[in-house]
């Protein structure tokens, strides 16, 4: 199958893109690289020069997505993505650094780090594209799995509970946070947008489908986007503690939080000037 | 203000050049900002944590930053970060946090991040003697994290040392883009003594190769040379980098050619510069019949002994490496060729005896002093081994 994209519209894109390193990994009917697209547009439309943005992801499929973008990348080790941004962003402070990972490597390995770094409100956009499920691995369960589904590690079915992405990093004070899918690409990446203006801690959960977590739950990605295009309520007000993932009601989507907390790197630099300041 | 005023402040802000009587771990911070640490990442752990608090103290007072985080992998990732943006940086801690760092430190030599660890050795194994000295570290230090890779580590004997060999950490991370660990035992760490601090015009600071390319011509992982220029992020070069095997793009690569290339660059980068990095210090030496090996606080003891030894009438000397990695094989060769007996002491089951047997075993004999960490043995326990061997 051959897609035809108008050139007017590729050509901008191409530049922030490693063209070379395509075709990409992904499987047919991810989110991820919609995700990559959505990031790239909104990168060229943010007006930060692109040199300043700074990508970085840890270990999965969505932290193969900083090796197709044509900005500083850094494809880090399991989970510890947030952690690698924060010494960026607090180094050089002019950077606009974006972790672009999935669910697995943010919220269990790297769940400590997701903690404390919305705790400490760094300065850092969060992309956690999350598709229930370990893919690169094979298919095993992971924090955003869902009850009772099928995986390579719960052939039984899976009995523990899954993140309430949104509620939980709103919980933990995020500045900003949002959910939207692969579906909402024009609210996606005017959300990006958003993002990269906040100072502090911001996050957008892109509740994706994933051929591996589909073909193991009767919900193949073509299924699953037409399920996401019939089922989703855009609520940017909506009571987060209601909005779990959960196929049998309609998914919640929106900009749910916006916050003026300082971050900590406006803070670190304000501690700085009060100590040189005070000889 | 202005950043250049925040930077003529940063001057003046740094310890003065004289005569100090400090702790070792607050000469090591000190030492530190000298050698232009403007980054510090840490995790509460002793007996390190006079680094740490030294640290944030006196970190904002030169315009750096200070974060204790959430836990030691967290803070050696996050100095990873720090130094490519641009920006010398660093973190301490001891044996169990220095074991949560080691993909961390893979990872820094993988993608030839220059950063410094100080890990001030209690004793272990596990959670261990937390303010009590060991030397166990020696070989985890060198082999901690998975894959071949080479790193450098010092082994500081004085709190003197523990200033000058943090200055030359951070020149050695910067010269050859490698992590490098400075291992202090715990007594060297937290032992108050004389310290001097040269004129800084004396220091050598060392930092990045900066490329000379134009970006579109700029590979960050170039293997024409063995340590390649560095670009920071930022910069305009809009490089990439992995942790995976990666070719000189820095693009995941599973081709064995790559694979090769990558890692043999990443060892020879420290082995064919080990005369160049690895120290040592030779004492009594060039006539002994016995000479003991011996580094950090044990070295001190040692060499009571060797003096005691020599009173006694015993041609014994002291050889104390200043590198444990690499180790400085050379400057025992002299002893070897002329056939001396060789007693390694050192506070663990017997690790840095297992290098000088790689050296030299089957050509001299090698005796090894074990101690189990939680005290440094006297002068007196090491006599009675020199004299043991020397006259057996």
């Amino acid at each position: 199958m051959s897609l035809r994209v108008p050139h007017s519209r590729t050509d901008p894109l191409k530049s922030l893109l490693r063209m070379e390193r395509f075709p990409h990994i992904w499987c047919p009917g991810c989110g991820i690289g919609v995700v990559v697209k959505c990031f790239v547009e909104a990168a060229l439309q943010s007006g930060i020069p692109v040199e300043k943005h700074v990508v970085v992801s840890g270990i999965g499929c969505t932290s193969r997505a900083p090796g197709y973008i044509k900005v500083d990348g850094f494809h880090v080790i399991h989970g510890r993505a947030i952690p690698f941004a924060i010494g960026l962003k607090t180094a050089r402070p002019d950077l606009e650094v974006t972790v672009i990972a999935g669910d697995g490597d943010l919220l269990a390995i790297g769940g400590n780090h997701f903690l404390h770094a919305t705790r400490r409100n760094d300065d850092i956009n969060v992309i956690l594209v999350n598709n229930f499920i370990y893919g690169m691995t094979g298919g095993q369960y992971g924090p955003t799995t869902l009850e009772g589904a099928l995986t390579t590690t719960s052939p039984y079915g899976f009995v523990e509970g899954a993140f309430n992405v949104p509620y939980l990093a709103s919980a933990l004070g995020a500045n900003f946070v949002a959910r939207w899918t692969p579906l909402h690409t024009k609210e996606l990446t005017n959300t990006m947008l958003e993002m990269f203006k906040v100072d502090g801690f911001a996050i957008i959960e892109v509740v994706s489908p994933c051929l591996i977590y589909g073909e193991l739950n009767n919900m193949p990605p073509l299924d699953m986007m037409k399920w996401l295009k019939d089922n989703t309520i855009i609520d940017h007000n909506a009571d987060l503690s209601k909005i779990d993932v959960n196929f049998k009601k309609p998914l919640v989507l929106g900009n749910f939080v916006r916050r003026y907390r300082p971050s900590h790197q406006t803070r670190l630099k304000e501690l700085v000037k009060k100590v040189v300041g005070g000889g | 203000m202005s950043e250049r005023v925040s930077l003529l402040r940063a001057e003046e802000a740094l310890l003065k050049p004289g005569v100090y009587f400090m702790q070792g771990n607050i000469a090591a911070a000190e030492a530190a900002l000298v050698a232009g640490c403007r980054f510090f990442a840490g995790y509460p752990i002793t007996p390190s944590n006079e680094i740490a608090e030294h640290m944030s103290r006196r970190l904002p007072q030169v315009g750096g930053y200070f974060i204790q985080f959430e836990d030691e992998i967290a803070s050696v990732i996050a100095i990873s970060g720090a130094a490519y943006a641009g920006v010398k940086s660093m973190t301490a801690t001891s044996g169990p946090g220095f074991s949560l760092m080691q993909e961390g430190i893979g990872m820094a030599a993988m993608i030839e991040a220059p950063i410094v660890i100080i890990n001030v050795q209690r004793g272990g194994p596990s959670t261990g003697l937390p303010t009590l000295v060991g030397q166990g570290d020696v070989m985890q230090a060198k082999w901690g994290s998975h894959g071949d890779y080479e790193i450098v580590a010092y082994l500081p004997s004085s709190v003197q040392e523990m200033f000058d060999l943090t200055i030359q950490a951070f020149n050695t991370a910067w010269t050859y883009r490698v992590p490098v660990i400075v291992l202090p035992d715990q007594r060297v760490g937290q032992m108050i003594e004389k310290l001097s601090v040269p004129d800084y015009n004396e220091i050598p600071i060392a930092g990045r190769i900066a490329p000379e390319e134009p970006p579109e011509e700029f590979l960050p992982f170039n293997s024409k040379y063995l340590v390649p220029p560095m670009a920071f992020a930022g910069e305009g070069y809009r490089f990439h980098v992995t942790s995976l095997t990666h070719d000189e793009r820095g693009y995941p690569s599973t081709s064995h050619k790559i694979s090769t290339q990558l890692v043999t660059r990443l060892i020879r980068k420290i082995r064919d510069n080990e005369k160049a990095i690895g120290r040592y210090e030779s004492v009594l030496t060039d006539d002994a019949n016995l000479v003991v090996v011996a580094y950090g606080i044990t070295a001190r003891s040692a060499l009571k002994a060797v003096k005691e030894a020599r009173k006694e009438g015993l041609k014994v000397g002291l050889f104390r490496p200043v590198t444990a990695w690499p180790f400085p094989y050379w400057g025992l060769k002299e002893a070897v060729d002329r056939g001396a007996d060789i007693v390694v002491v050192e506070i663990n089951m017997g690790q840095m005896v297992r290098v000088i047997r790689e050296h030299f075993a089957n050509i001299v004999n090698i005796h090894s002093m074990t101690w189990a960490p939680g005290d440094v043995p006297r002068p007196h326990d090491i006599l009675v081994k020199i004299k043991e061997v020397y006259e057996g």
